[in-house]
């Protein structure tokens, strides 16, 4: 019923219903007023969007733990209970602390809802539904996040605060050091895809990228995970340990500038998984068998793919306890970046054999084939290593992160008893989670 | 486009001014950040979406951050106002006049900036070329006939760059940090031996209980 | 490309609108009553002692200093990761060596210790 169909929901191209509210204008300035209409949609979306992410999070958390979680504002299901969060945090007063900043403690805020929101430009909802294809779409995404990084030291310096100082370098070392990661393990969608555009890379997926590099998947997720603070990486803002790290200064909706920020990126992230890894907009197998895809449907098959991976970051936060930090960037330095070294190296040298020859379904398969299978030896590989190092490192790590803790000589007998090897390290890191004890 | 362009340009200039003039050393990293968003918004008003993108990541991202800690390590930040005089100005500006007498004429021979004829500037490349562009980079990084040995030897220069900041920024292992690694292993070992001697105790006790209760 | 970059420049000009708009709501409907004891720092409920100044771990600047080396291996590897549909055997292998020129660096800084974090 879609084919050759100029019914607007069948494409969603909204571009020309558009350009007809602007008869008068020059080409020139109907396409920047699309432009702004566009802009103006996708931001609204994304900061409405997030009031019903907070009740999902909070509900799907509770339900994990074995409670209801809000039910009391607005109806039996809490719905209202976001927006009576929201109006509680707009009516706080500013409370600027002594000798702060003020340039540096109000930017901060404000860039860090932009830097979030700014990466919406190039997420792909269906085909046509993109802000701008920038060609370079994966890149832009990346530098982007970068200087988001650049607000929280704005942040913990502008509050004249020694812990939130503190709070923002801790952070600042944590982002900038899964950046590596995330950045060396998005470059493998890239070769297979042979393009940094999203929409490319969504239409180049025969079957999808979490199936063909699903330790490229693995690493992006965990990666993400840490760039946009959440558990188990979320000791930048572990309300039980550091206060708040480090906008512990800020009050009011300044606060919730911040946390609005972590949950569109969070939601971003997912979307970008969504459309590197599943596909994206694209539903495989309606195209397979019937023909092209409606355009309302793509909406639709995206809106379930993000849905989808931001429930696992629900899962996971509901799941994992937080991880001390230099565990965090052991793990990273030491285990991550040189998985994905592997990783890139063997997806360049494998996808050379394919390189130059013409693109016939046997060689798709063969060429799906051989990443698969590398990408199984590699985490297998990494699996095994890590397995043997931890067992290497067995009793002797608890005495170490002792002396990480403390920083002095251990003083007298062991306090923890004689009988008590290897239970050393059982409530370290573990807050809000109930510990499994084995 | 001419707007755009003299408005961003009197930005970064204004924020390269107050990188090197102004007194608090915080701000003027600040200032450091905002001229190289100017040059990033510079280098997309060239078409070059990619290269505002390195701008970006590269420099903002990293390099600033890089800046901001090597300021906080060796100064403290909170109370610092420097005064940000050079006494040898005068050499700093006959040598900036020469430069921008220098740039000008280059810039001059290639472009002729005479804005009533046709085809000053060099004509705009089609679109198809500017998208494929990065691709194009991409092959010239690693094409033989290109610019393979100049991207390896940027490689090398990257490996020696990270050597040697790790030789000059690793912390020292002190030698009382030995002493103490040493110390701590006499406490270990002397702790392991109270063990043993409790272990022995409690193994001695069902064996000296047993007579007692019969 | 230009109206690629258009629609980013209107984007970042645009932008500041959205996280402005609560704020400004929350300057209208707050109280404004600023007095010594609640604008001083917080430092867990007692008075702030000592200046606002840390001791820099030196750990934070090699951290920092690792990651600028890789970030500028990516934004090499960005180009040819996209024209790999056009690469020459021996553009791969050039690729290689500069992939493990640079697990090189990183091998030499795990193995001189520039990555523990006490």
């Amino acid at each position: 019923m879609c084919v050759d169909s100029e019914n607007v929901l069948c494409t969603l191209d909204f571009g020309p219903i558009l350009r007809s509210l602007f008869p008068n204008a020059s080409p020139a300035l109907a396409e920047a007023l699309v432009d702004i209409i566009s802009i103006i949609t996708v931001s609204t979306f994304c900061l409405l969007i997030v009031i019903f992410l907070i009740w999902l999070e909070r509900k799907v958390i509770a339900r994990m733990q074995d409670r209801i979680g809000p039910n009391r504002v607005g109806g039996r299901f809490g719905l209202g209970q976001t927006v009576a969060d929201v109006a509680k945090l707009l009516t706080k007063e500013f409370v600027t602390p002594y000798g702060a900043d003020k340039a540096a403690y109000n930017i901060a805020p404000f860039l860090i809802v932009m830097t979030a929101l700014l990466m919406w430009a190039v997420m792909p909802f269906t085909a046509n539904m993109v802000g701008v294809d920038l060609n370079i779409g994966l890149f832009y995404i990346l530098s982007i996040s970068s200087v988001s990084v650049v607000c929280l030291l704005l942040a913990g310096w502008g509050s004249n605060n020694k812990y939130a100082l503190l709070g923002a370098f801790r952070s600042v070392a944590q982002l900038v050091s899964y950046e590596v990661p995330m950045v060396i393990s998005l470059l493998v969608p890239i070769i297979l895809a042979r393009t940094m555009s999203l929409n490319g890379i969504a239409e180049a997926q025969v079957i999808p990228y979490l199936f063909v590099v699903p330790v490229s998947a693995l690493i992006f997720y965990i990666s993400a995970l840490a760039e946009t603070g959440r558990t188990p990486f979320d000791l930048l803002e572990a309300e039980s340990e550091i206060v708040a790290g480090f906008h512990v200064e800020y009050g009011g909706m300044k606060f919730g500038m911040f946390f609005l920020a972590e949950f569109v990126s969070t939601l971003f992230m997912s979307a970008l998984f969504a459309t590197i890894y599943l596909g994206g907009y694209r539903f495989m197998i309606w195209e397979a068998l019937i023909g092209p895809t409606p355009a309302i449907l793509e909406l639709v098959m995206f809106f379930v793919k993000m849905f989808a991976v931001y429930f696992v970051f629900i899962w996971v936060r509901a799941t994992f306890p937080r991880v001390r930090i230099d565990q965090m960037l052991n793990f990273n330095w030491k285990f991550l970046v040189p998985l994905v070294l592997v990783l890139i190296l063997s997806t360049a040298l494998v996808d050379g054999l394919f390189v130059g020859q013409d693109e016939t379904s046997a060689w798709h398969f063969w060429r799906i084939v051989a990443h698969l299978g590398f990408n199984l030896l590699i985490g297998s590989g990494a699996l095994i290593w890590a397995r043997r190092n931890a067992a290497a490192r067995g009793v002797a790590k608890p005495e170490e992160s002792m002396r990480v803790q403390a920083g002095a000589l251990v003083e007298g007998a062991d306090p923890h008893g004689h009988d008590d090897h290897g239970h050393h390290d059982d409530h370290h890191g573990q807050t809000a989670a109930v510990p499994a004890h084995d | 486009m001419q707007i755009v362009f003299i408005i961003v340009s009197a930005v970064t200039l204004f924020a390269g001014i107050q990188t090197v003039s102004n007194r608090n050393l915080f701000h003027a990293a600040l200032y450091m950040m905002l001229s190289f968003l100017g040059v990033a918004v510079l280098y997309g008003m060239l078409e070059s979406a990619f290269m505002a993108a390195t701008q970006l990541l590269v420099y903002i991202g990293a390099i600033s951050i890089l800046v901001i800690f090597a300021i906080m390590m060796t100064r403290r930040l909170m109370q610092a106002t420097e005064p940000a005089f050079n006494s040898q100005w005068q050499w700093g500006g006959v040598a900036s006049m020469l430069l921008f007498v220098l740039f000008v004429t280059v810039i001059s021979q290639v472009f002729v900036v005479n804005p009533n004829v046709q085809g000053a500037f060099f004509p705009p490349a089609a679109d198809e070329a500017i998208r494929n562009s990065v691709v194009d980079l991409g092959v010239s990084f690693v094409s033989a006939d290109q610019y393979v040995l100049a991207f390896e030897l940027a490689s090398v220069l990257l490996l020696v760059a990270l050597v040697g900041a790790i030789i000059v920024a690793r912390p020292d292992v002190p030698d009382n940090e030995m002493e103490e690694a040493v110390v701590v292993e006499v406490v270990e070992s002397a702790e392991m031996e109270a063990e043993l001697v409790e272990v022995e105790a409690a193994e001695e006790e069902p064996t000296e209980a047993v007579p007692g209760g019969h | 490309m230009l109206s690629d970059l258009q629609y980013i420049g209107l984007f970042l000009a645009l932008s500041p609108i959205f996280p402005a708009a609560p704020i400004i709501i929350q300057w209208i409907l707050s109280p404004k009553k600023p007095n010594a004891i609640k604008n001083s720092t917080y430092e867990c409920g007692i008075e702030a002692v000592g200046d606002s100044w840390v001791q820099f771990k030196v750990q934070y600047y090699i951290y920092a200093l690792i990651f600028v080396v890789f970030d500028v291996e990516a934004v090499f590897l960005f180009p040819i990761a996209a024209a790999y549909g056009q690469l020459s055997l021996f553009a791969i292998g050039a690729t290689a060596l500069f992939i493990i020129l640079l697990a090189d660096g990183l091998a030499y800084a795990w193995a001189k210790g520039a990555l523990e974090w006490i």
